[in-house]
């Protein structure tokens, strides 16, 4: 059907087909961000998927070498920024490793709280934009107003509802005050209504059951092979969750379940991430509840952290130190390190080259939509070129992260 | 942790005393330097060896030392969910060296042997597809490299009278601003104003 021949309506079986080749974004709203991938279809199946990314490559490890541990922190929060605190998370781990510094434990509360805070931020926008990448427009206005109130108490914790540079290296950067907590302890009260409203809206939904269920299945292998992390391997049925198996911040004394799908397609992950915005509530209360009793600073106090104000007033010491902090920055000793964290997304992790001096010799991201986005060719052959939009949904793509 | 750590060292030493140039467990990590020629075979030991299964890929990446004459680290991270254990491989290469794919191994070692030749310029052989991975079409050097500058050689922008993209080289309107703030008293190498005297006298 190429047309080189004329029209020659006789001759059916002679008629040459080849494969159609077209460009799935990267101005494609169901795309994500900005992912071009170049699709060779058989009709409207999909034989090859060759992602292109790197549209959104803003050379953060690059900028990394050449700023020192503080300067840094921010460029996390613009990886993944749906979900920022997460990010900077795994890389104050990385510098308190190296440096073998303690967190207090309230500092290590309120990481808990905003880590889940941050899951719930990403959950409730992957689950809601899926759908509409599946044809259900309401979700997100709702799941959207939540978020809206969530980062709110970004806002209120840290002065700013997304890039929020609070978790520091030593702790967090300020104490939370009194009625954050009781406000957050009352939106956890009335959260659960809303997510049963989304539950009701998406779950039993004929459409969306049929435009998720048997799609893009994974299998134990596949993952192994692909290098999934996250919800991708817990939707396949393996409960496999840093926060459990590879316990970090104080996440092994709180009571919660890690949800697992049985079918690995679309719609199991979709029932995880529902899931687990529920147990991430389920910490967060436990969390609201310690934070009450666990009073104390949230700064590992020394060489990483800067001076209490009080004492700038008084100390000539504390001055020296709190300007030295800002310019020169603080060294962390000669050695590599992997810190990973259970990012909403997966296992986010950063590997640390340190030479001893106070700017990383090299720092690497390891995202975890890097590997997703490179199962996609595996996963979406022999599906619907509808099919593409769902997959790319469920994997859960931010182009922050993946293209750094 | 760290004994189990020992431990396991020490058993894939004992299988695999060919690829194992040495082995050390700092910071609870374990760290094993490979040789590039056995890589394949060892990344395929570690994964199906019963102690070890080291069965998922977490990342590929890569360090430039340029004073080193072996200039470049490789550096692998494994995963094993079943032993609940990681491992982190280390190959060095020159310059000019191949370091052997292990896609055959780990398909997802694809892209991150994209991204390592991208970012670094370090050739892998056996790759089915190594192409750039994040920088723009048509780029050229490798970013990553320490001798490459922050800034790049070339710069984009929309021309208004060519009615196209025009890519240029650089033009600062104002010197990078890359402070050293570095204590004189604690390693920075730069002399100081007057010091250059000192033994002259």
């Amino acid at each position: 059907m190429d047309g080189s021949k004329g029209f020659e309506d006789a001759l059916t079986g002679e008629q040459k087909i080849r494969n159609f080749n077209i460009n799935f974004g990267p101005q494609h709203p169901a795309a994500h961000g900005v992912l071009r991938m170049v699709l060779e279809l058989d009709g409207e199946i999909v034989e090859r998927a060759d992602p292109h990314i790197g549209l959104l490559h803003r050379g953060t490890e690059k900028l990394m070498e050449s700023r020192t541990y503080l300067q840094n922190l921010p460029y996390l929060d613009r990886l993944d920024y749906v979900a920022p605190m997460n990010q900077e998370h795994a890389w104050c781990m990385a510098i308190e490793k190296l440096t073998g510094t303690q967190v207090p434990r309230r500092a290590s509360l309120i990481r808990v709280l905003y880590s889940e805070i941050g899951r719930i931020l990403n959950h409730l926008l992957n689950v809601t934009t899926q759908a509409m990448d599946v044809g259900a427009l309401t979700p997100p206005l709702w799941g959207f107003e939540e978020r809206e109130k969530l980062m709110v108490f970004y806002e209120r914790a840290c002065g700013a509802r997304l890039h929020a540079a609070y978790f520091r290296p030593g702790g967090v950067h300020q104490d939370l005050p009194d009625d954050l907590i009781d406000d957050i302890e009352e939106w956890c009260g009335t959260f659960p209504a809303v997510l049963d409203d989304i539950d009701e809206l998406l779950t039993e939904n004929r459409i969306f059951k049929q435009r998720n269920a048997d799609i893009g299945v994974i299998s134990e292998q596949e993952i192994l092979d692909w290098g999934f992390s996250g919800v991708m391997v817990r939707g396949s049925g393996l409960a496999w969750d840093l926060r459990r198996s590879q316990p970090y911040e104080c996440y092994n004394e709180f009571d919660f379940q890690i949800p697992v799908g049985k079918n690995g397609d679309c719609y199991d992950r979709y029932l995880c991430r529902m899931a687990e915005m529920r147990e991430s509530l389920k910490i967060m209360l436990q969390c609201l509840e310690k934070l009450r009793v666990e009073k104390g600073d949230v700064l590992a106090r020394g060489k990483l952290t800067p001076p209490k104000r009080g004492d700038m007033k008084t100390s000539m010491e504390s001055l020296i130190h709190h300007f030295k902090l800002y310019t020169e920055g603080f060294h962390v000793p000669a050695g590599e390190v992997y810190a990973a964290v259970e990012a909403p997304k997966g296992e986010f992790g950063v590997y640390m080259v340190s030479d001893g001096t106070n700017k990383p010799y090299r720092a690497k991201l390891r995202a975890p939509g890097f590997p997703h986005l490179q199962a996609m060719d595996h996963v979406s052959k022999g599906h619907q070129l509808a099919d593409v939009a769902a997959i790319i949904g469920t994997m859960d793509i931010v182009f922050g992260e993946i293209d750094r | 942790m760290t004994e189990a750590l020992q431990e396991l060292g020490a058993h894939i030493e004992a299988k695999r005393a060919d690829c194992v140039l040495g082995w050390a467990v700092t910071l609870d990590e374990l760290t094993i330097d490979v040789a590039p020629a056995n890589l394949v075979d060892f990344v395929d030991f570690l994964r199906t060896d019963a102690t070890c299964r080291f069965s998922t890929l977490v990342d590929i990446t890569a360090i430039d030392h340029p004073a080193r004459e072996v200039r470049f680290d490789v550096v692998y991270h494994f995963l094993s969910m079943y032993q609940n254990q990681r491992v982190r491989l280390r190959v060095a290469a020159r310059e000019e060296d191949m370091v052997p794919s292990i896609v055959s191994v780990h398909p997802s070692a694809n892209w991150f042997e994209r991204e390592v030749y991208d970012m670094f310029g370090i050739l892998f052989s056996g790759h089915p597809d190594l192409r750039r991975l994040l920088t723009d079409y048509g780029f050229r050097g490798h970013p990553l490299r320490k001798d490459f500058p922050t800034t790049g050689y070339t710069e984009v922008r929309y021309d208004e009278t060519q009615k196209r993209v025009v890519y240029e080289p650089v033009n600062l309107t104002q010197e990078y601003r890359q402070f050293d703030f570095m204590s004189p008293w604690e390693g920075a190498e730069y002399i100081l104003p007057g010091d250059e005297k000192e033994g002259t006298a």
